[in-house]
């Protein structure tokens, strides 16, 4: 199978593999896939103070196309507001990656991952306000 | 040090290129200046030196069976000699009984044969292997019934490399009288066989696994005690009606030069490929967390089947661009599909791991070797580091205990 030069850079230079501290209040964690599946993402996103998401960091178990998705997630999230973060769709990372039809479940996951953390975030957010 | 081919071969057991020795044999068997004449032409010089030729190369290949060459039948490759051994031999003994044996981790043209067979009214039982790949004599002799007519078991497993106690299977066929049918497509060159020794009844074999050409194979045919077969191509009565079809002299040609290097070299390749073997398993056992999927001691010395635990299939096939391997787990467009082979062996983590099938031959090197092993070093801690599974391991979670969002 032919990957894009754009999912070979991703794959072979991953931005922003690690781990958050999923304890903090700031961090929203978002875990989706499964191993059965092959592909298992993991999101993790850093609210700054500013209302804005100052940190990043990924790990995701999967094909190269699954790895570059949430790698490219991972830049595309940094400096957005939460909103901002919410209007990301997985199309905008198939135009990105330019990812054939038999990886866009990638995409999608990615997309999904990106709700997992979102969805972490604010209930962490609400926990404390209460 | 001699310079790197890049891609490295690691695929021998897939297929294997023509030894030059081979393929100059086969090049006197084609133009007008060769001798290309059809072997069945009777009338003339032409006939008769072709004919001379592909009984020569019969000959070869019945020394490296320990076999008569009356009992050599030229097939088009080993999934044509498995569809005739299995059907021609059932259909031949149906009054006698419908049932046939096989083992779940036989070659696709050993199941699929048997599951056209059953489609025609007969009953096929798939054995499970034991966890290293190898037949439960016991189990095995408990499954033949009275109305058990065909036993068909592989040599050498294609995918793991194990290599199943074939004289042992033998007597017992012998002894309760049902005709033995053995896939030997991987064998020739790498482990030794003798018919006679194993009580083979039917012996499915091709040329291009062993440095030959594709396109030919061979299926042996016991005289004594004689093995019936009903014909499945019919049409000139070539080779005693087993198999009709005009000769292909040059194919012939080259399968009977392949096994006869096969045959004189295999002492000293089997000490050669053991070596490599060795060295591209000692350059890796450290790598936490890796399984080697069948028996390694009874299993031919090129091939080494490695599961991966936490990385994905295709992503590490991905990184190991540089080398022709081939990989346990077929990777659909969602989901990781473990090969039937290794599910058959039941591996309990297979879906969280991706295996490898490497396997050496004939041109591998030391040089090729080590260059794996720093690629595979590489590429699975690389891996490893961008797996949350791993991470999950490493903190001891049981990945079977999470619930997890199937997509």
């Amino acid at each position: 199978m032919a990957y894009s030069d754009k999912v070979l850079d991703h794959y072979e230079n991953p931005r922003n593999v690690g781990v958050l501290d999923k304890d903090d209040p700031s961090v929203g964690t978002g875990m989706v896939g499964a191993p059965a599946c092959g592909d298992v993402m993991r999101l993790q996103i850093k609210l700054g103070a500013d209302g804005r998401i100052e940190d990043a960091k990924f790990k995701t178990y999967g094909c190269g196309s699954a790895i570059a998705s949430s790698s490219l997630v991972t830049e595309m999230v940094k400096g957005k507001t939460i909103d901002e973060v919410e209007a990301i769709k997985n199309m905008d990372i198939v135009e990105e990656l330019a990812l054939p039809p038999v990886k866009i479940h990638c995409s999608v996951l990615a997309e999904d991952a990106i709700a997992a953390a979102i969805a972490d975030l604010k209930s962490k957010q609400q926990a404390k306000a209460s | 040090m001699s310079s790197l081919n890049i891609p490295i071969y690691m695929d021998y057991s897939a297929t294997t290129p023509v030894d030059e020795r081979v393929a100059k044999k086969m090049g006197e068997c084609l133009t007008q200046q060769g001798y290309f004449g059809n072997p069945a032409s009777r009338s003339h010089s032409f006939g008769w030196r072709a004919e001379e030729l592909v009984e020569e190369a019969r000959q070869n290949v019945a020394t490296l069976l320990g076999a008569d060459p009356r009992e050599v039948i030229w097939t088009s490759g080993a999934t044509e000699s498995d569809n005739l051994a299995i059907k021609g031999a059932a259909h031949f003994n149906k009054k006698k009984g419908k049932h046939i044996i096989t083992v779940k981790t036989e070659h696709k043209a050993v199941l699929d044969t048997c599951r056209q067979l059953e489609r025609e009214g007969f009953e096929v039982t798939y054995l499970d292997p034991m966890e290293n790949g190898l037949v439960d004599l016991d189990v095995f002799k408990a499954t033949i019934r009275d109305d058990t007519t065909v036993v068909s078991i592989m040599h050498v497993n294609n995918e793991i490399g194990v290599i199943q106690d074939i004289k042992a299977i033998g007597a017992i066929c012998r002894e309760k009288g049902v005709v033995f049918h053995v896939d030997a497509a991987q064998s020739p060159g790498k482990v030794a066989i003798d018919v006679e020794d194993m009580n083979v009844d039917l012996m499915s074999l091709c040329a291009h696994k062993a440095y030959g050409p594709k396109g030919i194979g061979a299926l042996y045919v016991r005289r004594k005690p004689r093995v019936r077969l009903e014909a499945q191509i019919h049409g000139g009565g070539h080779e005693r009606g087993f198999r009709s079809g005009t000769l292909a002299t040059h194919q012939i040609v080259g399968m009977g030069e392949a096994f006869k290097i096969a045959h004189e070299e295999m002492a000293d390749e089997h000490a050669r490929l053991s070596n490599l073997r060795d060295r591209l398993l000692d350059g890796i056992k450290d790598l936490e967390e890796i399984y080697i999927n069948g028996d390694l001691k009874q299993r031919i010395p090129g091939n080494l089947n490695i599961s991966f635990s936490y990385v994905e299939g295709e992503s590490l096939i991905m990184s190991l661009k540089d080398i022709a391997v081939s990989s346990g787990s077929a990777c659909t467009s969602a989901s990781l599909e473990p090969s039937y082979v290794l599910r058959a062996l039941g591996r309990a983590d297979e879906l969280a791991s991706s295996s490898i099938r490497f396997t050496l031959g004939r041109y591998s090197t030391e040089e090729e070797v080590d260059y794996t092993v720093e690629l595979i070093k590489t590429a699975v801690s690389k891996l490893r580091d961008l797996s949350p599974l791993w991470d999950m391991f490493k903190e001891g979670v049981d990945l079977d205990s999470v619930e997890w969002a199937h997509h």
